[in-house]
């Protein structure tokens, strides 16, 4: 998958790839600041999308591919965001016939201590 | 009421996130505040029809519906995004720019609940509607309840 402009706008590059969906990582600096010494919601919700986009891809390419439009996108904030890199992964819960429902988990230095979450739905068109 | 003016938050487009996104200054009113995030073609998120990304929405949604917090407290205090939720009623079209109007429309102790919708020309044909809460960072945790 080709990554598009928006992840390139927020310095995303891929920093594993596997089986599993890949893991995203969002690096740290001035085009992503929010108020000072915080990631901004809004970048984060960036990575939470791009993330999973990218399992939602990989799981519709298995597939044989489609065309992914969303419809709803909930983001909670659990922690700040500090001034370092943040990671962020998708899973596709369910892929139907015409919806796909997708969650996407950030975190910086703990996995298990996720900085914020989304469910995001998307309408699938499929060739 | 009038203690905070987001007309005058003259940093706004040259600051962190929102400053790299081309987020500015709209227009306001009693119960509102709106900004506007013009077109680019590095926020796309679909090559294919040159459609925003969601990222960029989420981002202008946050910040107006913020304005209108502080607009309505009449203060500029610290807050934390507890949760947003967006519904994409269409698409944006490419090459316009998007107007996002945000509205506190309940402001409690701790919290401050937000709703708002971004447009192109024609409130009446939202491309998205949101719906937030904030934590209120200044709020006194002895008393701090929603």
């Amino acid at each position: 998958m080709t990554p598009p402009p928006y992840a390139a706008l927020l310095g995303i590059a891929i920093e594993a790839e596997g089986d599993g969906p890949p893991v995203l990582l969002l690096p740290f600096g001035e085009p992503v600041l929010g108020r000072p010494g915080f990631v901004h919601g809004g970048a984060i919700a960036g990575l939470l999308e791009m993330a999973a986009i990218a399992a939602l891809d990989q799981a519709l390419q298995a597939e044989g591919g489609g065309r992914i439009k969303p419809i709803t996108v909930t983001v909670d904030y659990m922690r700040g965001g500090r001034e370092r890199p943040t990671r962020g992964v998708g899973t596709v819960t369910r892929l139907g016939t015409r919806i796909a429902n997708v969650e996407a988990v950030a975190w910086q230095d703990d996995r298990a201590r996720p900085i914020a979450a989304a469910r995001l739905n998307y309408l699938i068109e499929r060739p | 009421m009038t203690a905070f003016d987001p007309a005058r938050f003259t940093r706004l487009d040259q600051y962190g996130h929102g400053g790299r996104l081309g987020i500015r200054y709209h227009a306001k009113a009693e119960d509102w505040v709106e900004l506007a995030l013009p077109y680019a073609a590095d926020q796309v998120g679909d090559p294919s029809t040159g459609v925003l990304a969601s990222g960029p929405i989420v981002t202008l949604m946050d910040m107006a519906t913020s304005m209108a917090v502080w607009t309505r407290r009449g203060v500029f205090a610290p807050h934390a995004t507890l949760d947003l939720r967006v519904d994409y009623c269409r698409p944006a079209t490419p090459g316009e720019t998007v107007i996002g109007r945000g509205e506190c429309y309940r402001l409690a102790r701790a919290v401050a609940f937000v709703r708002g919708i971004a447009y192109h020309r024609d409130p009446a044909d939202p491309i998205a509607h949101v719906a937030g809460t904030f934590m209120l960072m200044d709020a006194p945790a002895k008393q701090a309840r929603a």
